[in-house]
């Protein structure tokens, strides 16, 4: 039920984001959805991929700082509030959210979000007891 | 002014005789008092007794700061404690502090050289001396501030910071001298700028600056922004505090060091040898009139060289070339004495920290700005922002708890230091190009 995601550590200089493109296109990787969080200095990438592990191989052998974390993508009803009742179940159940971005597909016309949780195992349990379809990796990377 | 005409003016022969006069006396005292010269005195062969001339010192082994640091806190004094009236301290590579210690007669003889300094400066009785080195462990707000008393000069114990009641005060108070670091003085001209105040029209007319490096262009900027003689004190907190050696406002070229309580030699950092006369090398002290502490030929670190050529001031006593920089790799940050390895240390410390880094040293609104650049590897990186904002203060508060300095700590992609084949290139200071 879990997701791959994988994030890596860039720079706040020009050329980094096409140097991190140039190598997954050369490898032939492909990203599936993508976020980047960014302060005064540095900035995470994070990247869904439909091949994770060749893509940090890949981003390795370039010298970049990789990490692997595990994600959710929640199917989210594509009208108003239907991404604040998944926040509510979340809330209600002291399930904190670290981030979360929106995925570019849809799934059987629902919205798809990432989220990363610090507790990944509690919080697909909430939401599975509540009805809401947490997408496989598998999934996710072909989609 | 000459404040002590008799000593200041001293011919260069009395002056020896005097030097060595006091310096058998300072042997014969530590060589009883102070275990560590016992030790080092027998260790190099020599008896106090063997130095029969100046030239002999060169026999005599040298004092390390090191010696300080391992006799810590009191191991170094020549006195008992209930003689020591005041008690400094500097920083230290180990979070120890080098501490030392004053007699009655070393304060008196501390605020006498300081009002020789103040008067070399060109400032008098009647003056108001805004005293803005800061107050503490650290030597130069109560050194200048006994100085300006002994001078006769009403002082105004302001000490650093709070920079717009320095302003205030300044305007207020009719401030004529000013006693900071360069950087410092820059900083309060353009803060009274921003407050609509131009320190040029203030009743200011000198700058008493040291503790830290500064350049020939730094003072024509302060000179001209702040209307002001800016005058080089030199000191060290082993050796004194400020007024080991200042800069006559007659010449600004050189700083006369009171010969008649410290005898300086210049040396080879390399070989420890003398270097010929007139040569660049580093500094070595050997004070004469210490009581509580008393440091025979001390390795002050500083590149200098000696001006002996008579001064038109009038002063016998020879002049220290502005420093040029260190024999070791101690830097000066806002004053505080920093070693890259006491960084290092906090560095490796902390765990998944790679063993690259490299420290910038700059000044951006004339205060010293020390960045430290660490590589981020895959046990610190993280893809959530606020854990390696959390490393970054992790590494900014050690740093701080250990030296006292505010950095700005920055991640950096892994491979992006310059590694070099040898000696790795851990400083950049930008300062020195300013």
């Amino acid at each position: 039920m879990k997701v791959e995601q994988i994030s890596i550590f860039i720079e706040n200089k020009s050329g980094r984001l096409a140097e991190v493109s140039r190598v997954l296109g050369d490898s032939g990787i492909n990203i599936r959805a993508l976020s980047l969080a960014d302060t005064s200095d540095f900035g995470i990438l994070r990247l869904i991929v439909d091949q994770t592990d060749k893509a940090k191989m890949v981003l390795k052998e370039h010298g970049f700082t990789v990490n692997k974390t595990e994600v959710v993508a929640v199917e989210v009803p594509d009208r108003p509030k239907g991404l604040c009742g998944i926040l509510e179940i979340l809330d209600a159940n002291k399930i904190n959210v670290e981030y979360m971005y929106a995925y570019v597909e849809r799934s059987n016309s629902n919205a798809i979000i990432i989220f990363r949780f610090d507790q990944v195992e509690a919080a697909i349990k909430v939401l599975t007891e509540h009805d809401v379809v947490v997408l496989k990796g598998e999934r996710i990377y072909t989609l | 002014m000459i404040w002590n005409d008799d000593f200041e003016t001293l011919p260069r022969e009395a002056i020896a005789s005097l030097q060595l006069k006091r310096l058998k006396q300072t042997l014969d005292r530590v060589s009883v008092a102070v275990p560590l010269y016992r030790e080092k005195f027998s260790a190099a062969k020599v008896e106090t007794a063997q130095i029969k001339s100046l030239d002999d010192l060169r026999r005599l082994p040298f004092t390390l700061k090191q010696d300080l640091r391992d006799n810590y806190p009191y191991g170094m004094f020549a006195v008992p404690l209930d003689e020591i009236v005041r008690i400094h301290a500097s920083s230290g590579t180990t979070g120890k502090p080098t501490v030392v210690g004053y007699t009655r007669r070393d304060i008196d003889i501390w605020a006498e050289l300081m009002a020789r300094a103040f008067a070399a400066a060109g400032s008098h009785r009647g003056d108001v001396i805004h005293n803005a080195y800061g107050y503490g462990l650290f030597t130069g707000g109560l050194g200048a501030h006994y100085g300006a008393e002994r001078l006769g000069a009403s002082v105004i114990p302001m000490s650093g910071g709070n920079t717009k009641k320095q302003i205030m005060i300044m305007k207020d108070f009719g401030s004529t001298v000013l006693t900071c670091t360069p950087s410092y003085a820059l900083y309060l001209a353009e803060a009274a700028l921003e407050e609509g105040i131009d320190i040029r029209k203030l009743p200011l007319r000198i700058g008493i600056h040291g503790a830290e490096p500064w350049s020939e262009q730094m003072r024509s900027e302060i000179e001209e922004k702040l209307g002001i003689k800016a005058i080089d004190i030199y000191g060290l907190s082993e050796i004194l505090g400020p007024g080991v050696a200042i800069e006559c406002v007659e010449e600004q070229h050189g700083l006369h060091i009171w010969e008649d309580h410290f005898i300086p030699e210049i040396i080879n950092p390399e070989t420890g040898e003398r270097v010929p006369a007139g040569e660049k090398g580093e500094l070595v002290i050997t004070t004469i009139t210490k009581e509580g502490i008393p440091l025979i030929r001390y390795r002050t670190r500083d590149i200098t060289r000696l001006i002996v050529e008579p001064c038109t001031c009038g002063r016998t006593h020879v002049r220290l070339e502005r420093m040029s920089g260190r024999s070791d790799d101690m830097l000066i940050i806002r004053g505080v004495n920093v070693f890259p390895s006491q960084i290092e240390s906090v560095l490796f410390s902390i765990e998944g920290i790679e063993p690259h880094y490299q420290l910038i040293v700059d000044r951006a609104d004339n205060l010293d700005t020390l960045e430290v650049q660490v590589e981020v590897n895959e046990q610190t990186f993280s893809d959530e922002i606020k854990v390696l904002q959390n490393l970054s203060h992790h590494i900014t508060k050690d740093i701080k708890d250990l030296l006292g300095v505010t950095c700005k700590v920055r991640l950096v992609e892994p491979k992006s230091i310059a590694r070099s084949e040898g000696k790795a290139q851990r400083v950049i200071d930008k300062r020195l190009d300013k």
